[in-house]
């Protein structure tokens, strides 16, 4: 257990301001930040869920609150978050799998590709959503 | 620290290896996010519809067997993986043994809350649709 007290005084491994920042460690770090967002952006969504069977005064609040202006950012960030996390997923499972990807320059490479499927694709969902 | 008379320095060291449930934590992740690639990508279509469609085009939209199905699977898959992605971050940062018990502990009630909730609200629209 961490909660231990260290009898001895080894060094531990580098910290994170150890390392010149890189993109997998970028797309890694956010990984794990969209990993939390998307937990708390589950309650959300099940916040909809229950309007939705509850009733509709509770339903128009909840449909009042999505298609506000901060409700709209907050749409396109978890769209952003689920995209990221989904597609650096995927690559993980590879990693774990097949083991593809590992070379420094596809791993750069998969990590850009990431970012640019979160945002754009986010955006091109809303937009979607805005015109269809 | 000190010894009794028959103890050595490896008492110290004794139980804080791996708790030996790495393995199974790690697949269950993977299985879990297998089962997302499928569900994630039906639930963002279903849903943005949804959403767009008015309250009783949302409830008609749930209230179908596949796609209270399709939820209820989605929320079980989902939150199952959330529940094991918090638990390590938990973990990693947390290092008071209290404080850390204590936040794994509401996790587990958080998800399974959830979980709850979720199913019970697609039930009602379920029997709601009169399928």
């Amino acid at each position: 257990m961490s909660g231990t007290p260290r009898a001895d005084t080894r060094p531990l491994s580098p910290h994170l301001q150890i390392w010149r920042p890189h993109l997998t460690m970028a797309a890694s770090i956010t990984h794990r930040i969209t990993g939390v967002a998307l937990y708390f952006g589950t309650f959300l969504i099940t916040a909809w869920i229950v309007a939705l069977a509850t009733g509709a005064e509770c339903y128009s609040t909840i449909e009042g609150l999505v298609t506000a202006w901060y409700g709209q950012i907050i749409m396109y960030l978890w769209a952003v978050a689920v995209l990221y996390h989904f597609a650096n997923g995927i690559r993980h499972l590879l990693w774990d799998g097949p083991n593809i990807g590992f070379d420094p320059k596809t791993a750069s490479a998969v990590s850009l590709f990431n970012y640019v499927f979160a945002f754009v694709g986010a955006a091109a969902i809303m937009a979607a959503t805005i015109w269809l | 620290m000190s010894y009794g008379k028959f103890t050595t320095p490896a008492k110290n060291a004794r139980g804080l290896g791996s708790a030996k449930s790495g393995t199974e934590h790690h697949i269950r992740q993977r299985v879990s996010a297998i089962a997302l690639i499928f569900l994630v990508p039906w639930f963002m279509f279903s849903i943005i519809n949804a959403m767009g469609a008015g309250m009783e085009g949302a409830q008609a939209w749930a209230g179908q067997p596949l796609n209270a199905i399709l939820l209820i699977l989605t929320a079980g898959a989902a939150i199952f993986h959330m529940r094991l992605g918090m638990q390590v971050v938990i973990e990693d940062y947390i290092e008071k043994t209290g404080t850390r018990s204590a936040l794994l502990i509401l996790n587990s009630f958080a998800c399974i809350a959830l979980f709850v909730t979720v199913a019970l609200s697609v039930l009602k629209l379920w029997i709601g649709a009169g399928a």
